[in-house]
């Protein structure tokens, strides 16, 4: 595993960096439900972000974990200002942002960009690459000194295509060469922080670590700050130097790279580690968990702890109240834990594995008993 | 599942050269389909549809006539207002071409019109052209309209688009046919004074009108659908990102996508105007005589169908051709522009 050793090189943060860029307070964004015949009235909400607290540093890349629908693209759109805040705040460089207008947005839009899970879709079919990288400069108004096509060549040979596919059309490019062009447009603006929700996980697993060392060769070479979406721990390890691991709307756990490898507290935390594809199947160091059933609804989440419907720990606290994101004793620095009970800081393997699934449970019951 | 740092495989090299570049040893076959824009793409697959090809050199034919209806009739010599078979004693006292086959002749090709006379080529050129010109105007105006409606529809969603959708759903409802013949010559009495002589564009344009009151709907509703997906698209949120105004995500991002619907769109109206055209004028609601139309020549030969049948095949041959062939066009255009629909 030779590729892994370099993979795992993540640079420290420039010098320039440590400010914090990019602090979020609360966030909140409810989507209404209307229902009702004929007058539409609002009869609940879908609770896709409630209260969500993370900051990023300058040149520095916060990975942000969870399960489908557990609102992770809402907090980057959220973030990157495609959706309006329902409630809390979200600054960038010192500056509150959370319901700023188009216009009052224009001198910072060129610093936040952002990479999208679909190269299908977030390719215009009808532009030229050429055009679609050239896009955000036309509409900022920025003339690079030797004119917008040598700066889109330019971004062309950064993100590894021939500069002379200028002239082509999305249909012609495979989708990790897509990701590719997305990652160039991103890239056009001289951006200081970029939101990429889920860059590979539309992609074959070959591409995928391409499209990651280049995300990668991005963030050394060019400082930049990144949000890295990602369904899985495993992609994010490679990437981040904090880890956010979002539950349900809210975040159960963040911290460096090392605590949430090394010692997670949460429980969620445990689970998804273990299910992480990493995993050598016949390493029996590591803990062994399987939850059962799916992420409940946003539209009516479990009261107190929302990890409780699943969770092996629960107790009558955790029903009532909700645990607080806090730095639990033994924690280093800036991790932060929101359990009542939390797990051990390890994740050696236990005396019994934690099987919720009662399907599985019972499968491996009978391969017990038949020997 | 493997590791994305299992699988990468060779890291230094990323440049990758996109799938079919010509010239790349290991797939010489095929150099033709690379570097082709869509537009290209779709003209390829269009040649490659014979009857598209054929349909398009008939309805280029028509069109053809049409434009140099002037240029034709000054070839053949004979205009469409003489009243050659009263003037030359073409037709008998009943008003029926005396020749058999309609009078057909060496003067006359497609013989002479009963009762008034008039030579029936000249008469059709000159139908084709007056039928052929209102229906394209109905087509253009509505579907400049329906676009514009459904863009701002599609666009602006929430209670724009629910009031605008009730009203286009409020206009589909009228009963075309019964509007246009009830409201017809309404607006024809508005716009003549009472006993004064009614000018030349009067009729043209109340059909026109008329026609376009109740056809811009139908292209309205799919734009507007289609705008609906395309606005979730993650190109549009890429250029909202980028602070992208209204107008130029609608000129730039939504506009490229919707020209195919657009020109599918008009393709599949022009024959449904040119047939309602037709028919108001067949009804008496429409263009009058002695203006030469295509449907008041359904009309001359419906009066005389018993005693000259012939009459009524040039115009009938000349509408089925013109409206199948329209038709299977417009199917050709939707085949090469969406060969798999909007992906
Ligand atoms: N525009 C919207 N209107 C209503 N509900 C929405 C909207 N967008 C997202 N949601 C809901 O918000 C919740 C969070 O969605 P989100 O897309 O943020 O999840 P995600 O974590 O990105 O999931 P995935 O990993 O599948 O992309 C989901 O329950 C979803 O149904
Ligand atoms: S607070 Fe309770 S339910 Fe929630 S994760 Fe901790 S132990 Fe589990
Ligand atoms: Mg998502």
């Amino acid at each position: 595993m030779s590729e892994q050793t370099t993979l795992d090189k993540v640079p420290a943060p420039r010098p320039a960096s440590g400010e914090k860029l990019l602090e979020v307070t609360g966030l909140q964004k409810y989507f209404p439900i209307n229902g009702g015949f004929i007058f539409q009235r609002r009869v609940g909400d879908v609770r896709a972000v409630d209260g969500v607290d993370f900051h990023i540093n300058a040149g520095e890349s916060l990975g942000m974990v969870g399960e489908s629908g557990c609102g992770k693209s809402t907090t980057g759109r959220l973030v990157t200002r495609l959706l309006e805040p329902t409630g809390g705040k979200v600054s960038y460089a010192g500056k509150d942002i959370t319901h700023s207008s188009r216009k009052e947005l224009a001198p910072i839009r060129s610093e936040i960009q952002m990479i999208f899970q679909d190269p299908y879709a977030s390719l215009n079919p009808r532009q030229t690459v050429g055009s679609i990288i050239a896009g955000p400069m036309e509409i900022n108004g920025i003339n690079p000194t030797g004119g917008r096509e040598r700066r889109v060549r330019e971004l062309l040979e950064i993100v590894g295509l021939n500069p002379e596919h200028y002239n082509r059309f999305p249909h012609e490019f495979s989708g990790g060469q897509r990701q590719r062009i997305g990652v160039a447009r991103a890239l056009a603006l001289d951006p200081k922080l970029i939101v990429a929700d889920e860059p590979v996980s539309a992609l074959d697993v070959s591409i995928q670590a391409q499209v990651v060392n280049l995300l990668q060769k991005v963030q050394q070479e060019l400082g930049i700050a990144f949000l890295f979406i990602a369904h899985d721990l495993a992609i994010v390890r490679h990437f981040s130097q904090r880890i956010a691991v979002m539950y349900l709307g809210k975040i159960v756990e963040i911290g460096d790279r090392e605590s949430i490898y090394g010692g997670p507290r949460h429980p969620y935390t445990h689970a998804l580690l273990s299910s992480s594809p990493e995993a050598d199947p016949d390493d029996d160091g590591r803990e062994r968990i399987r939850l059962a059933g799916d992420v409940p609804s946003p539209i009516n989440p479990p009261s107190g702890c929302r990890f409780r419907t699943r969770c092996w720990k629960a107790q009558d606290k955790c029903a009532t109240e909700e645990p607080p994101l806090v730095r639990l004793g033994g924690n280093a620095e800036g991790h932060l834990t929101a359990c009542h009970f939390p797990e051990e800081p390890t994740i050696e393997a236990r005396e019994e594995d934690i099987v919720l699934d009662p399907a599985l449970a019972a499968i491996e019951e009978a391969a017990d008993e038949t020997p | 599942m493997t590791s994305p740092s299992q699988a990468a495989a060779d890291a230094g090299d990323l440049t990758l050269e996109p799938e079919g570049e010509p010239g790349t040893p290991g797939n010489k076959g095929t150099p033709e389909l690379a570097g082709r824009t869509p537009r290209q793409l779709a003209w390829l697959r269009f040649k490659r549809d014979r009857v598209g090809v054929i349909c398009a050199f008939v309805v280029g034919f028509f069109i053809l006539v049409a434009a140099a209806a002037p240029l034709i009739v000054k070839l053949y010599g004979k205009n469409a207002y003489d009243l050659y078979g009263q003037d030359d004693g073409l037709l008998n006292s009943s008003g029926i071409p005396i020749k058999p086959n309609g009078g057909i002749s060496s003067d006359h090709w497609f013989g002479v019109e009963p009762a008034l006379g008039r030579d029936v080529l000249a008469l059709l050129v000159y139908g084709i052209r007056t039928s052929l010109l209102i229906a394209l105007a109905v087509t253009v105006i509505s579907v400049a309209t329906g676009v514009l409606f459904g863009l701002t529809q599609g666009y602006l969603s929430g209670k724009t688009d629910y009031f605008m959708g009730r009203l286009s759903d409020f206009m589909l409802a009228f009963p075309q046919q019964l509007f246009f013949i009830a409201f017809s010559p309404v607006a024809i009495s508005l716009l003549v004074n009472p006993g004064e002589q009614e000018s030349w564009w009067v009729r043209p344009f109340v059909l026109i009108s008329v026609q376009f009151i109740l056809g811009w709907m139908s292209i309205g509703r799919l734009v507007r659908a289609q705008v609906l997906s395309l606005r979730e698209r993650e190109f549009v949120e890429a250029a909202r990102i980028s602070g992208a105004s209204s107008w130029r995500i609608i000129s730039k991002e939504l506009l490229p996508n919707l020209w195919s619907t657009i020109l599918v769109q008009a393709t599949l109206l022009l024959p449904v105007f040119v047939t309602a055209e037709a028919g108001l004028s067949f009804l008496g609601v429409g263009i009058l005589d002695p203006t030469p139309d295509w449907g008041l020549m359904f009309q001359t030969g419906a009066n005389n169908y018993q005693s000259d049948i012939t009459f009524m095949f040039f115009p009938g041959i000349a509408m089925v051709i013109f409206v199948v062939a329209f038709n299977l066009l417009g199917d050709s255009v939707r085949d090469a522009l969406d060969p798999k629909t909007l992906r």
